[in-house]
């Protein structure tokens, strides 16, 4: 008993030491704040890398504990990426209209200044009229606090219909499939008051944060990543280590055995889904200002399908499988597809990796579904066992 | 009869799959601290009987009552049935097998059942010896932190009716508990189950005469989904319809 609980509260150890290590290591080699041997764009791919591993966790949570597969987590980190995005994108244009605008005879009426926002924000959609999506646009706190909110709400409301009506298994996936679906599609029109497929963009530059270099807000956002990913692995060791997590890895086994033991099963599915959310929207909301841009297409159905990918590689039902799937498959594929590998030519064919990544991450899929069904957490346990029986 | 009231009531129930009967206006009482043992061929709706009382299997028609007041069992979800105070022991012992033994018991242990409560449960130094005192009583303390799934199938089955005692139930209905044992592993069976009883109302479905035999209590035997005989061993076993359906076999 004892033992175990060591163990695991070494490997936690273990985890957030990597990790300050990993970001201590990344700050003294950048641009903003080191000797510069790690680009600031190169910073902004591992900072996005950690908030890739957070949304992997909870996909972790959900899937690999819980065994909900769902293929929508990635629905709940794009809103989580919208919703600062907004506030994000307002403030600033609000500054640079406010600036523009100081040299006019007359200071602008909030009618006048509210039309030049609009007019800079949704000329590209043909509008100048600011959506009531917006209202909160202004306040910082506000936004944040739709960060949380409209993933959770969401993620609350479909669960609740979900589960109530015991939609389990390969149904459930496609239902979250259809859900991610119907939000890209609703996103993609122009009058959904979130600029259509132009998305929101600019939002590497911070308001209000105008002096300060992308070297330096690079950092910021890498550690504030860190910092994300660290807290949410410690909330995710506490809830599953404990009785919490007992009965979901039940409900992951044998729901109805759960329920005759008196839980309400979809209470628990419920909890879970939208915790889960949540984690997944703040994720995204640390992910695409450092990303600079976020349209519809981020929530394509595939990217949740990714998801799945990167935690069933990692190895299900272990957090730090998540975080080791996640890293390794979206650095592996960042390199790829950046155009840096050397084509393959064949003589007959030549390889270009941009395009046959993908054929690559299917192949190696197969690979460990056929021979390493624990991921590559599970080759890893293995070893571990091997070592110390 | 008023110093051991009725404690479940099920008067009139039918249930139809895809046109066969599979339970057929089916009635019967159990009183609360009553050892019970239902009998009865292959197909004869035993199990589908557990099915209805805990919620599982809804009924075309007929009512079930429980407790004082009664309530309408009816209409309330398979955990909420729990939560009143009714287990239930599968015919597959099923148990987590990627969970210890002890994390086993402790989920099923009577407590607040809410994931807000669970999530800040912390195990307190009297749980941990309800715990101990359960896994003595189901012969299982050597295997308290071993991974349930590494047990033999008659510790798996003991398992379960631990974790069907920590609920603290007052009925309990235990679907072939016997199956698949060596005789003396039955023999330990036996005692808990009538021990389980004392203070409890127990249903014990079975097919093997012998082990009915020991529990030494109250017989039904069920036929084509409802009553066939209700008595003592000795009566039933004599009963000529009985005899035609299941002992001449
Ligand atoms: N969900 C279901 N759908 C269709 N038929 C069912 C269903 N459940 C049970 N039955 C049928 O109802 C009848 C009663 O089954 P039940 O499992 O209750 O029998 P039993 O008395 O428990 O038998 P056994 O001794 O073999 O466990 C059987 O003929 C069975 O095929
Ligand atoms: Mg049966």
């Amino acid at each position: 008993m004892q033992n175990t609980f060591l163990i695991r509260r070494q490997s936690v150890l273990v985890f957030i030491g990597l990790l300050a290590l990993f970001t201590i290591g990344a700050t003294l080699l950048s641009e903003g704040l080191g000797i510069g041997l790690v680009s600031t764009s190169f910073v902004k791919t591992l900072g996005k890398t950690l908030c890739l591993c957070l949304v992997a966790l909870a996909m972790d949570l959900v899937w690999g504990y819980c065994g909900i597969l769902s293929l929508g987590h990635f629905a709940f980190f794009g809103l989580g990426g919208y919703m600062i995005g907004m506030w994000l994108m307002y403030a600033r244009t609000e500054q640079i209209v406010i600036n523009s605008l100081a040299n006019a005879s007359l200071p602008p009426t909030p009618d006048e200044l509210s039309d030049a926002i609009g007019t800079q924000i949704f000329g590209v959609v043909g509008g100048s009229d600011i959506p009531a999506v917006w209202t909160f646009a202004h306040s910082l706190p506000l936004q944040l606090a739709l960060v949380v909110l409209v993933p959770g709400i969401l993620a609350l409301v479909f669960g609740w219909l979900a589960f109530r009506s015991r939609v389990t298994g390969v149904y459930l996936s496609i239902l979250t499939q259809a859900m991610t679906l119907a939000l890209a599609l609703y996103l993609f029109q122009n009058d959904s008051g979130l600029r259509g497929n132009n998305g929101l963009s600019g939002l590497q530059n911070i308001p209000g944060a105008a002096a300060v270099s992308q070297d330096l807000i690079s950092i910021w956002f890498l550690w504030a990543s860190a910092f994300a990913l660290g807290l949410g692995y410690l909330f995710a060791v506490w809830l599953v280590s404990g009785k919490f997590g007992s009965v979901i890895r039940a409900i992951r086994d044998d729901e109805t055995r759960v329920r005759y033991l008196g839980y309400s099963v979809e209470a628990y599915k419920l909890v879970v889904f939208v915790i889960t959310a949540v984690i997944a929207a703040i994720a995204g909301a640390l992910y695409y200002p450092q990303a600079g841009i976020i349209n519809p297409a981020e929530i394509a159905p595939i990217a949740s399908i990714y998801l799945a990918v990167w935690v069933a590689i990692g190895g299900r039902g272990r957090l730090y499988g998540a975080v080791v799937g996640a890293a390794s498959v979206s650095l592996i594929s960042s390199w790829f597809t950046s155009g840096q590998v050397p084509d393959l030519p064949l003589g007959f064919y030549t390889v270009k990796w941009v395009d046959w990544w993908l054929v690559l991450l299917g192949f190696g899929f197969v690979l460990v579904t056929l021979y390493a069904p624990q991921g590559l957490g599970g080759l890893f346990d293995r070893l571990v066992r091997r070592q110390n029986p | 009869m008023s110093k051991n009231p009725m404690l479940l009531e099920v008067s009139g129930v039918s249930v139809t799959f895809d046109g066969f009967r599979a339970i057929n206006n089916l009635s019967f009482q159990i009183a609360s601290a009553e050892l019970r043992a239902v009998i009865g061929p292959n197909g004869a709706g035993k199990t589908t009987m557990m099915d209805i009382i805990t919620g599982k299997t809804r009924p075309d028609t007929g009512k079930i009552t429980y407790g004082r007041p009664g309530k309408n069992l009816l209409k309330m979800s398979e955990s909420a049935i729990a939560r009143i105070g009714i287990g239930r022991k599968f015919q597959r012992p099923t148990v987590f097998e990627n969970q210890s033994v002890f994390d086993n018991l402790v989920m099923a242990l009577k407590k607040n059942r809410s994931p807000l409560d669970v999530a800040f449960y912390r195990r307190s130094q009297e749980d941990i010896k309800k715990v101990e005192d359960l896994a003595a009583e189901i012969g299982l303390t050597e295997q308290l932190h071993r991974m349930s799934g590494e047990l033999s199938h008659g510790q798996k089955q003991w398992l379960e009716i631990g974790m069907l005692l920590a609920q603290d139930p007052k009925l309990l209905l235990v679907d072939e508990p016997a199956a698949g044992m060596t005789p003396e592993e039955r023999e330990k069976t036996t005692d808990i189950l009538r021990k389980a009883a004392k203070t409890r109302a127990v249903v014990v479905v079975e097919h093997d005469m012998e082990f009915v035999r020991r529990l030494n209590c109250r017989v039904t035997v069920l036929h084509e989904g409802s009553v066939l005989a209700e008595g003592s061993i000795d009566h039933v076993t004599k009963d000529q319809s009985v005899i035609d359906v299941y002992l001449g076999r």
